[in-house]
């Protein structure tokens, strides 16, 4: 990998490009109307032509107006299908875009004999050629590109920061904005010129894919690691700058890897946004899948385990005469769950294990007891309250007593006057004060 | 009334939008000088009647496409999952790629066309899992989901066929036309694997008819019935990955979406019926089909596939505008027609009141005397919010249906069918008024707005079922009278008394 000033160059372009398409996707993203994006960027295409055909050169000033006009009227048009023929908001946008990008098509075929406008270059971009098209002002040489980006990023954080407020309101309630006095249409309008303007001026640099990558990517992932508005603004965009520059990096070194050779640097920044994004999908502290898997397994963990519990619990009290005993075959042996929650019980001293019989410990008496007083007390009020049959009441309990803590039990203690028996006419086991005080149910139940 | 107009502006502007883009196109591309001649009558000919083989096939295939997208994609607009279609196109792209990639490192030329088709069918289906991925398992919604997949398959995609580009110049040209689609260079086996395919779909939609009408319209209700939801939708998912993938070559990536949502959305301005919808839905994608065709035979140098999608834009814009069921246009007139007759109604309603307030009226025989009676326009403006211009344009619709009789000194009085028309409005206003007092506890002076907004389209069965719930205390079947005050400002003072009108009414 040989670097030079002309990757430098590269990378600054791209960097700038993808911030600032990560920082208005993020309300795209909010808003929940990500394909906007897609659809505006592929509906520029007209615009550029038009724009071409009529200034007959690549000026920027002219494809840029034309390719904003373009891209205002995909909003609008879809606005108005949506609105005024009650076409699903989705399928009016597709509607839109790909006749823009047709007609646009057309439009470049039919010129293209004396245009140099490639629609491959609409798509692609051409990042690997920004270093070369260079324009001094204020005495800085900079490329052309950087100085178009640099400012459009400029606008754009400019207007997050004036619209700071606003904009987090609409984004999350347009209803309570409006009745704030915020105008949430012009909201919209205002976002999708700003969509209109970005994607226009990464356009030529990094092509379309980049743009809806770069909209909706870095904005979907800071979603993913964080509720607070500001900084997912923040996090999307250092999300984009990483891209950018892995991108690049990997766009020259990868296919070398593999014996090939380099490939287009846009594909690739897309192609590393995409694994970020996998990587904070899969491991997001809160809303990452692994875990909520794992919060779901210690769930249902505990869950198993006290469901165990509470079988034992109640074995020792069925059984008058014999030793607190319990068969393997009782649980349902087959799902790992339990036998995780037996093994887990087992290391810690709530049950003893010998020789495929099981027996609570005091402290697994403890647990147990609490877990019962909660699903009897449960079955009581319900059965008080709810005018439930007898028999309908177990089902209820059983999802419930897991959930029931102290004080809820304090509540429907007193509630229910303190009550003694269910209403199977089962003893409702008392608040166990300390572990201590544990005594097997049956010398209980004797000396009741 | 701020919708007609809003519906108008927007009638011109389509309108106008619509064609000054093609417009455009033309002048431009006369600018450049691009001669775009005409073509001649016989080679109009040539072309509609069939002629050429090229054209032949070009237009079997892409009338075939037209169709079974026209048929898929009304199941995809019904399911609201347009834009699935979108995200899994661009899917396709790192399949293609990689399948040539492996062909060409096997030995082969790459270009094989069945295994480019595989590759990229395996890649649609992935990304359709990593959007239920990402739908199922994070906080994102549908729209980010498509956006992803989209976005990063294409962006792999391009990756990949940089790579190919520059491993072999020249041999990579051909791929770039799953992009853009080279319709007008389709070859006949082309045209028969699509026209395989989209039997194939079709006859897949028309055996499951039943399960998807039914998915359509309420999952929820078909789950409940037991029918397997998922595979059902995956069966949707797949016919349509199957017709895009058959359909890339033809018309290219991004236009194919366009084949799968716009004769669907078309098709629904037409029907309120799904049956008749698919039909319509699959007439649209074929006529376009055919049209494409048909225009880049015709035309030098037009895409066929960009051809193809702006006919079908143009017909979904004539069917936005025309379409029988839930076109603008006529609901326009529908909405239209209702306003002018509320307002006639009101204006009836309106001299019916005038003329029983006044002195000269006796309870027995109330026609003759009511019909003498006149009210003067300024008296009529007052008794409603309306518009002078509004009340001059419904007196005269009134008097040009012979309802109302104009006097001189600008006075107005019914005529014997108005008497009877009024009548009839009368009793339901007021029937609907005391039974929203007696029924739904509502204070009598609160009644007139509630039923002012009714009055207008109780139905006749509606009017016996009042009838009957009302005939104890009211059994005359004329216009019983009014439970409050005609003059909503006097009504105010009345408020909460149940007081049947009498003769004279007070007037401020």
């Amino acid at each position: 990998m040989d670097w030079t000033s002309l990757d430098t160059w590269i990378v600054i372009t791209g960097v700038l490009s993808a911030m600032s398409c990560a920082l208005v996707g993020n309300f795209l993203v909010l808003r929940k109307m990500s394909m906007m994006g897609d659809a505006i960027s592929h509906a520029v295409l007209p615009g550029l032509a038009i724009a071409f055909l009529i200034s007959s050169s690549r000026g920027s000033i002219t494809m840029f107006i034309g390719a904003a006009i373009a891209g205002l009227i995909t909003a609008l048009f879809t606005q108005w299908i949506h609105k005024f023929g009650k076409v699903e908001e989705s399928a009016a946008m597709g509607v839109t875009f790909t006749a823009l990008f047709a007609i646009g098509l057309i439009l470049i075929v039919r010129g293209a004999d004396k245009v140099d406008l490639d629609p491959g270059c609409v798509l692609y971009g051409a990042i690997e050629l920004v270093p070369l098209d260079t324009i001094t002002f204020l005495s800085l040489t900079l490329p052309r590109a950087v100085w178009i980006l640099g400012s459009v990023m400029l606008i754009n954080i400019l207007f997050t920061l004036v619209l700071y407020k606003e904009l987090r309101l609409t984004c999350f309630d347009p209803a309570l904005a409006t009745t704030l006095g915020i105008n949430a249409n012009v909201m919209h309008y205002v976002t999708m010129t700003l969509v209109a303007i970005t994607t226009v001026a990464s356009f030529e640099s990094v092509g379309s894919i980049l743009v809806i990558a770069m909209l909706i990517v870095p904005a979907s992932a800071a979603h993913l690691l964080t509720n607070r508005y500001g900084l997912m603004l923040a996090m999307s965009m250092i999300f984009a700058a990483v891209s950018a520059v892995l991108g690049h990096i990997s766009a020259i070194t990868v296919p070398t890897w593999l014996g090939f050779a380099d490939t287009s640097t846009a594909g690739m920044i897309a192609v590393v946004a995409g694994l970020l994004f996998t990587c904070t999908m899969f491991f997001a502290p809160h809303q990452g899948i692994l875990s909520k898997v794992w919060h779901r397994l210690r769930l249902s963990l505990r869950i198993a385990s006290e469901d165990i519990l509470g079988k034992l619990y109640r074995l020792e009290e069925s059984t008058s005469d014999q030793p607190t005993l319990a068969q393997s075959a009782v649980f349902p042996a087959n799902k790992w769950i339990s036998r995780l929650a037996r093994a887990d019980l087992a290391r810690t001293r709530k049950i003893t294990r010998e020789n495929n019989t099981y027996r609570l410990t005091e402290q697994g008496r403890f647990l147990a007891m609490q877990l019962v007083r909660s699903h009897r007390l449960w079955e009581t009020y319900v059965a008080k309250h709810f005018d439930l049959e007898v028999d309908h009441l177990h089902d209820s309990a059983e999802r419930t007593e897991h959930y029931i803590t102290q004080t809820m039990q304090q509540d429907m203690i007193e509630e229910l006057s303190h009550v003694k028996t269910d209403p199977h006419g089962k003893k409702i086991p008392d608040q166990p004060s300390s572990e201590d005080s544990i005594v097997d149910p049956k010398q209980k139940g004797g000396q009741a | 009334m701020p919708r007609p107009r809003i519906f108008l502006c927007l009638l011109t502007l389509t309108l106008f939008a619509w064609p000054s883009s093609v417009v455009m196109a033309s002048d431009i591309s006369s600018i450049q000088d691009t001669s775009m001649s005409l073509p001649s009558w016989d080679m109009l000919l040539r072309v509609l009647l069939l002629k050429d083989y090229n054209t032949r096939v070009v237009m079997f295939g892409t009338m075939s496409l037209g169709l079974a997208a026209g048929v898929i994609g009304t199941m995809m607009l019904l399911r609201k999952r347009a834009l699935m279609g979108d995200a899994l196109s661009h899917a396709t792209l790192p399949g293609i790629g990689l399948a040539f990639i492996v062909m060409v490192q096997f030995g082969g030329t790459g270009k094989y066309l069945p295994g480019l088709l595989l590759g990229a069918s395996l890649s649609g289906a992935l990304g359709l899992a990593c959007i239920m991925t990402i739908r199922r398992w994070t906080r994102l919604k549908e729209d980010a989901a498509l956006g992803i997949v989209l976005s990063v398959f294409f962006g792999l995609g391009v990756a990949i066929l940089g790579i190919i580009q520059k491993m072999q110049t020249g041999q990579a040209s051909g791929l770039q036309s799953f992009i853009y689609g080279k319709t007008a260079a389709m070859l006949a086996q082309d045209a028969k694997m699509i026209a395989v395919v989209a039997l194939f779909t079709v006859g897949i939609c028309g055996l499951m008819f039943k399960e998807l009408k039914l998915l359509c319209f309420d999952a929820t209700y078909a789950q409940s019935q037991g029918w397997p939801i998922l595979r059902l939708d995956a069966i949707i998912m797949a016919l349509i990955i199957i017709v895009t993938v058959i359909g890339l070559q033809a018309v290219g990536l991004i236009l194919m979406i366009a084949l799968l949502v716009i004769p669907p959305a078309a098709a629904r301005f037409w029907t309120e019926r799904l049956f008749p919808m698919i039909l319509i839905s699959a007439g649209i994608g074929a006529a376009s089909g055919f049209a494409g065709a048909a225009f880049s035979a015709l035309l030098p140098r037009l895409p066929a596939g960009a051809i193809i999608v702006v006919v079908a834009s143009f017909i979904f814009a004539m069917s936005l505008l025309f379409g029988t069921a839930r076109g603008i246009v006529h609901r326009l007139i529908d909405h239209t027609n209702l306003s002018r007759k509320v307002a006639q109604q009101n204006l009836l309603r309106a001299l019916y009141e005038r003329s029983e307030g006044s002195r000269s009226l006796s309870k027995q025989n109330l026609s003759p005397i009511a019909s003498a009676t006149s009210s003067s326009f300024k008296r009529l403006l007052i008794a409603r919010s309306w518009s002078p211009r509004k009340l001059r344009r419904t007196i005269r619709h009134a008097i040009s249906q012979q309802l109302v009789r104009s006097r001189q000194d600008n006075r107005y009085s019914l005529t014997r069918n108005g008497l009877a028309e009024a009548r009839r409005v009368v009793r339901n206003h007021r029937l609907w008024e005391l039974y929203l007092i007696h029924h739904a506890d509502i204070a009598p002076s609160h009644v007139d707005r509630g039923a002012d907004e009714l009055e207008h389209i109780l139905g006749p069965s509606m009017v016996d079922e009042l009838l009957g719930l009302l005939a104890v205390k009211h059994p005359e079947l004329a216009v019983p009278p009014s439970p409050h005050a005609i003059n909503s400002r006097s009504a105010i003072g009345i408020a909460g008394k149940y007081r049947p009108k009498t003769g004279s009414s007070k007037r401020t």
